[in-house]
């Protein structure tokens, strides 16, 4: 008999033939997440267990941060008898009273009795062991899972899990990471679809500072966690919006920094692999997330451009930043780009046609090759 | 990488002294000066010479004093400690451009009931004389004022100080960024501050000088260390650094005020001819203290000086910090009548004994340099 953690999957099931491949991500990403509590994990019978574990807490912490996991169960193992099993169902019902019911899956056809008999019994025994107890099997407090599989496994407790698909099923994208509150979360949003990332941050010395990087590192760190580490590409941004500043219409300056964001981006996420890029726009927050001021980001690449969080209000952002615990690190005060080149009044409603001619004092192709070429990568661990 | 650290408000390197008196201490006197076999005797004499060295160096025969963990435990002792002993609800005088740690003491103690006067500056950073008057007049009965502001160098005359106040109110000096860089002496306060980390020192030490009489509520009650004041085994390694410190500050001369001063007007004369249009904050660079000196580089925001010249390994400081939602610049220039666009610009340069020429040359060249291309990029 020992402790294990019962491992469930959601959204993984409904693949077909590829199944066993996203199952085999999704343990390893565990396996990744419980080595350094000394888990033993493997996948048998579309279950993963979690073994040997240094601490219980700590493990369930961890799994049900996973991508894929639907739920998690610490869960006791033991041998296939009905009377050792009736002992330990008898032992974790006896600190509960109110209403329960047993709910019995028995795969292994080579045991005797089916599902239902075998609920039926060990409710029966678990009855006249806590008389505090009542079966409700339409609506219980307490559910008590005996599962017959190559061992019989029988847990209480069912801990929601963050749900998702197996990082690195998703493919690749690169992350435009700010260091303010939206674009973790971006970032997280596609992460949990399996979607493995790169982040790509625009650094501007000396307008911005070493603080600032290391802000942007922190969170990148956040993220890498998620993925087991993480390329962060650091782009010197100054000389382009030294230029801007100086050669375009101050109230489409913001907007023509942002062409030249996508402009870059684009070409590190090909180096990197990525099929899209992803930002933490969400639709009017400011001048540049403008219906109209998106179509103009947007017409630069031709790379699709992901933004899971064009629907949310700032405080939903907040809300899952705060989760994911990002929130207290983006909103240290070091500010990513400068005030001096805010424009006062941007433009809300930008024309595309008038981007060709706001941007024709500028080399465009030059600034962006010199700012590639100056691309500093650093690969954080997880 | 040519380099210049000409943030010594800041911090200061540590002296070769200093290490070494900390080595020997970690390595070989490091036994409790509380215990009372040979070794710890001899830990608890070097303790005591230490203290005596401190006290002569400010002319303090008639005063005490205790081993603290810096600047900011001094002054919260010696505010809270002071007031803490006195009996109901006090008048107190403090001045508008002290740091945080005078300043967040006089808050709580306002929290608690008692009545802060705060006294103005005027542009040079002097006490407005006659709001210090009206508030000894109510019957203040503490009033502290730095002796050299950290943003500006603004010097405190203390002389004056000690007779406006004339017996009426005790006084406390901060000298974190005055002690040996511009003499004081303790008969003009009833309490000095004092850190160990701007002179060449170790980190967390300094300590509180006060005139035997002056009655202090401790902080730290336990074992009962420095006469009750301060409990804790005391931290020799560190008050060895800082003692060995300032025998090397006190070593280099009673006219290191003068040669700190020409390098600093050195400093100003160079940025000067490389920045016509740099502006000073706060006293005439003669009349300052002699190490630190606040410029303003007009259409350049502080910050980004600073990041540039981080990036030619020239490290300075500003009085503000920059947020792009709001903009908030130093409270202590404004204090002084500084407009707060111009607040914007500053730059603080802070030097040491150490500072060589090469480095106030180097920095003042980039600075001119620096200043002709950022200049071009204002917020429009």
């Amino acid at each position: 008999m020992r402790d294990v953690l019962l491992v469930r999957y959601g959204e993984v099931f409904l693949k077909g033939a590829n199944r066993p491949h996203f199952l085999k991500v999704l343990t390893d990403n565990v396996k990744r997440v419980v080595k350094p509590l000394g888990g033993h994990v493997w996948l048998s019978d579309s279950r993963v267990y979690v073994s040997d574990f240094n601490d219980l807490q700590a493990c369930i912490d961890c799994v049900t941060k996973v991508f894929g996991v639907y739920s998690v169960s610490p869960a006791v193992e033991m041998e296939k008898d009905v009377d050792v099993i009736a002992g330990q169902c008898i032992k974790m019902m006896a600190p509960y009273s109110g209403t329960f019911k047993v709910q019995g899956k028995r795969s292994d056809k080579k045991f005797p009795m089916n599902s239902m008999e075998l609920a039926a019994e060990l409710g029966h025994r678990i009855l006249e062991a806590n008389p505090n107890l009542k079966v409700d099997v339409h609506k219980p407090q307490h559910k008590l899972i005996v599962e017959i599989r190559d061992n019989a496994y029988i847990c209480v407790q069912e801990i929601m899990a963050v749900g998702g698909m197996p990082m690195g099923t998703g493919g690749k994208a690169a992350l435009l990471l700010s260091g303010g509150i939206d674009s973790p979360v971006a970032g997280y949003q596609l992460m949990k679809r399996g979607v493995r990332l790169c982040a790509i941050h625009f650094q501007s010395p000396p307008y911005t500072g070493e603080l600032a990087r290391d802000k942007v590192m922190q969170l990148a760190k956040k993220l890498a966690w998620y993925s087991g580490g993480m390329r962060v590409y650091l782009v010197p941004f100054t000389k382009c919006q030294l230029e801007i500043h100086e050669k375009c219409p101050d109230e489409l300056g913001t907007l023509i920094t942002r062409r030249f964001m996508m402009r870059i981006a684009q070409i590190i996420a090909r180096q990197f692999g990525a099929q899209a890029l992803i930002t933490g726009e969400s639709l009017g927050q400011v001048a540049s997330q403008t219906m109209d001021a998106l179509v103009c980001t947007d017409a630069v690449v031709d790379m699709p451009v992901f933004r899971p969080l064009i629907g949310l209000d700032k405080t939903e952002i907040m809300d899952i930043a705060n989760k994911i615990d990002t929130y207290e690190t983006s909103i240290l005060p070091y500010e990513d780009c400068c005030t001096v080149f805010t424009p006062r009044h941007p433009v809300t409603k930008p024309k595309l046609d008038t981007m060709p001619k706001a941007e024709e004092k500028l080399d465009v192709e030059a600034l962006v090759n010199e700012a590639v070429e100056g691309t500093e990568m650093m690969i954080l661990d997880a | 990488m040519q380099r210049a650290y000409l943030d010594n408000s800041a911090t200061t390197r540590p002296c070769e002294a200093a290490i070494a008196a900390m080595e020997s201490c970690l390595r070989e006197n490091w036994y409790n000066p509380s215990a009372v076999y040979k070794p710890s005797v001899e830990a608890f004499k070097a303790l005591r010479d230490a203290r005596g060295r401190l006290l002569e160096a400010v002319g303090g025969a008639g005063c005490d004093t205790v081993f603290t963990s810096g600047g900011t435990e001094s002054n919260n002792l010696a505010i809270l400690g002071a007031v803490g002993r006195m009996r109901g609800k006090q008048v107190l005088a403090v001045s508008a451009v002290e740091h945080p740690s005078v300043r967040e003491a006089f808050n709580r103690l306002a929290e608690q009931g008692h009545d802060v006067r705060t006294i103005g500056v005027d542009a040079a950073g002097q006490l407005k004389w006659d709001e210090l008057e009206a508030a000894l007049a109510d019957g203040a009965s503490l009033v502290s004022c730095m002796q050299v502001n950290n943003e500006t160098g603004a010097v405190l005359d203390a002389a004056r100080l000690h007779d406006t106040v004339n017996g009426r109110a005790l006084i406390h000096v901060d000298g974190v960024q005055g002690f040996l860089r511009v003499p004081f002496d303790m008969k003009l306060a009833d309490l000095y501050t004092v850190s160990s980390h701007k002179l060449h020192g170790p980190k967390g030490v300094g300590a509180l000088i006060f005139k035997k009489g002056v009655r202090l509520q401790p902080h730290h009650i336990g074992g009962g260390q420095e006469s009750g004041l301060r409990s804790g085994t005391e931290n020799t390694p560190g008050i060895a650094g800082m003692d060995a410190a300032i025998a090397d500050m006190l070593a280099m001369g009673p006219d290191l005020p003068q040669k700190l001063m020409a390098k600093k007007l050195r400093l100003v004369a160079a940025v000067k001819a490389a920045v016509p249009d740099v502006i000073v904050n706060g006293p005439d660079p003669a009349e300052g203290a002699p190490h630190i000196v606040n410029l303003g580089f007009p259409g350049v925001r502080g910050e980004v000086m600073l990041h540039a010249l981080e990036g030619e390994g020239i490290y300075v400081s500003t009085g503000s910090a920059c947020s792009s939602k709001k903009l908030k610049v130093s409270g202590v220039l404004t204090a002084m009548g500084i407009r707060p666009r111009e607040a914007e610009w500053a730059v603080r340069f802070s030097l040491s004994p150490h500072t060589t020429d090469e480095e106030i040359e180097y920095a003042a060249d980039r600075i001119g340099t620096l200043y002709d291309q950022l200049k071009r990029f204002q917020r429009r």
